[in-house]
């Protein structure tokens, strides 16, 4: 038999219609190849594959994703399993219901299996802020998968999982898909429900899809998308086939290339290869235009007062008493408060708690919050400019391919850098995607770099279209390499 | 653009309700002066008449029927409470 761990949700849906192996088979594989794999990658945080088993024996294939087996990242609720957003505080948490995606995903049919390593709260970008463990990279196992999503891009990449649940704040999909060498979809904001996805920052936050193929990602965000009663910011409009544009060229597609996007202190190798890949794109008949996204300079520096304000309110949550982590023999209420987040909290989480608190207090709140708000609004006005011109907007996802573990981080704003490409799609609410666009040799590995596509907002069908494109011209020499 | 003498991480540690340690407090200090410096770039900028952008879609509050629906059984609610007795949270006492 194939081995069936290097498919794509849709080879193997295939696969299962044709009656060459079954959901059981595909899960049994998934188990063999994590049992044998993982413990050199160090994706998984757990998995359940008796309960997998069983639900895959009662799959119904002809459901748009039956029997398709799908890890989750920790900081998504699947009833039942343990939901820690690799923090400390979360220890033993068991969920009490299933998120509004993971509903979604079982009435279409999917199998979640496991659950994915992650930063602490989603805070970082390289996993290594994981209370756990760290995650390494597939193609050098001496580097950081990306994150905060960077155990759903390895466990994808290393063909420990068919597709994965990510979710993606100011890039915690795409940057860990490029670095990993995958296809990482970001929603635009309100597309898909949040309820049950552990908050971050609210007005940021999105889940959305790692996978093989921006085919499999289509496929997946038609199964999770859509307006939910139990999150308010789920935007309710008509349901539409994601699938819809694929398989198509690029001819009378205008893309925009934000000048911005290509600056001094990146790498020049993945420069180099990104403007290879947008020649590509112009060769396949897009139409490349030069936008200008003024105001990019000033988008980590308002993402790291807007996403860690929120996040300070958010968990807030975490206060020992009806879930998580309480400290022992507290000596009063403050005590208890204080001494439990103290225990609870790592490193990175408690930098952005108090700097989302300073931002947020009295004194500072307009020098800081409100300011950093306003600027918000000039980043969304760029895109809106920019997309009265274009159709979509084509630029790196990261700066650099993935970097050594442990390079950056006693250096967060080093570490937040790294965000730079990401960062903005959050703050104007856009759809986006990384797709893999070649490699760069570094000390004998290769390692993935990822072409992104932003899209207009609630445009997901369009940029899905035009990643397809260039995925099949240019993406799969790394997408169908095994690392 | 000057660093951020105001910024106390134990006193805004303490508004969090988080305690530090030694440690914790010294290595913030510095990286988080880091960082309030880089983002003083913000202040660059011109934003008479900018309005704040909050959400990335406009969001009004949302109603819906007065109707009860099924919540979590008790049970569930109290399964991952650190210290439950009588179907009740047990907490840390308020009132002296």
């Amino acid at each position: 038999m194939t081995d069936l761990t290097s498919l794509s949700v849709s080879e193997l849906q295939a696969g299962f219609r044709r009656g060459d192996f079954t959901p059981t088979d595909a899960l049994r594989a998934l188990e063999s190849r994590i049992n044998q794999n993982d413990p050199s990658i160090g994706a998984y945080l757990s998995r359940d594959f008796d309960t997998a088993l069983a639900a895959a024996e009662k799959a119904d294939i002809s459901l748009p994703l039956g029997g398709v087996p799908i890890g989750i990242k920790d900081a998504i609720n699947v009833q039942g399993e343990s939901c820690t957003c690799a923090s400390k505080i979360l220890a033993g948490y068991k969920s009490p219901y299933d998120a509004t995606v993971i509903a979604k995903l079982r009435a279409a049919g999917a199998i979640p299996f496991g659950r994915l390593n992650m930063d602490e709260f989603a805070m970082g970008s390289s996993t290594e802020n994981s209370a756990w463990q760290i995650t390494r990279n597939p193609w050098d196992t001496s580097r950081i998968p990306g994150g905060s999503s960077g155990g759903s891009a390895a466990a994808v990449a290393a063909r420990e999982a068919f597709v994965a649940l990510g979710s993606d704040t100011g890039g915690s999909i795409r940057q860990p898909a490029a670095l990993c060498g995958v296809v990482g979809l970001k929603p635009s904001y309100g597309r898909v429900s949040r309820y049950g996805l552990v908050a971050f920052a609210s007005s940021l936050d999105q889940i959305g899809p790692i996978a093989r193929s921006t085919r499999d990602c289509a496929a997946i965000l038609n199964a999770i998308a859509g307006k939910d009663p139990r999150d308010s910011t789920s935007l309710d409009i008509p349901a539409e086939d994601f699938t819809a544009r694929l398989g198509r060229d690029l001819k009378g597609i205008k893309l925009g290339i934000p000048k911005e996007y290509f600056v001094d202190g990146m790498d020049p190798r993945v420069r180099a290869k990104v403007e290879d890949a947008i020649r590509l794109c112009g060769s396949l008949g897009a139409e490349l235009v030069e936008v200008s996204l003024p105001h990019t300079s000033f988008a980590v520096g308002v993402y790291y007062i807007i996403a860690t304000a929120e996040a300070s309110a958010n968990l807030a949550r975490f206060d020992g008493v009806r879930y998580g982590h309480r400290a022992a023999a507290p000596k009063d209420l403050l005590d208890h408060y204080m001494r439990s987040r103290e225990e609870g909290f790592g490193n990175e989480v408690k930098r952005r708690i108090i700097l989302g608190t300073y931002v947020l207090s009295s004194g500072y709140y307009d020098a800081y919050y409100l300011r950093a708000q306003k600027v918000r609004t000039l980043i969304r006005r760029d895109f809106t400019a920019a997309f009265e011109k274009v159709d979509a907007i084509v630029c790196p996802t990261s700066p650099d391919p993935a970097f050594r573990i442990g390079e950056r981080v006693n250096d967060p704003l080093r570490m937040y850098l790294a965000d730079i490409f990401t960062i903005a799609t959050n703050l104007a609410g856009l759809c986006g995607i990384s797709v893999p666009c070649g490699f760069v040799d570094e000390e004998g590995h290769r390692l993935p770099v990822g072409l992104q596509f932003l899209g207009k907002p609630l445009d997901e069908t369009s940029l899905l279209g035009i990643a397809d494109a260039f995925e099949q011209a240019g993406g799969r020499e790394v997408l169908d390499a095994r690392v | 653009m000057s660093s951020s003498p105001n910024l106390d991480v134990r006193d805004v540690a303490r508004l969090a309700r988080m305690e530090l340690t030694d440690a914790e407090a010294e290595i913030f200090q510095s990286q988080l002066g880091h960082v309030l410096e880089y983002v003083e770039q913000l202040a660059s900028l011109d934003l008479t008449g900018v309005e704040p952008t909050a959400h990335a879609h406009p969001v009004y509050n949302v109603f819906r029927e007065d109707i009860p629906l099924p919540g979590l059984p008790r049970e569930a609610a109290l399964a991952n409470a650190p210290h439950s007795a009588n179907n009740l949270v047990v907490v840390t006492k308020v009132i002296e």
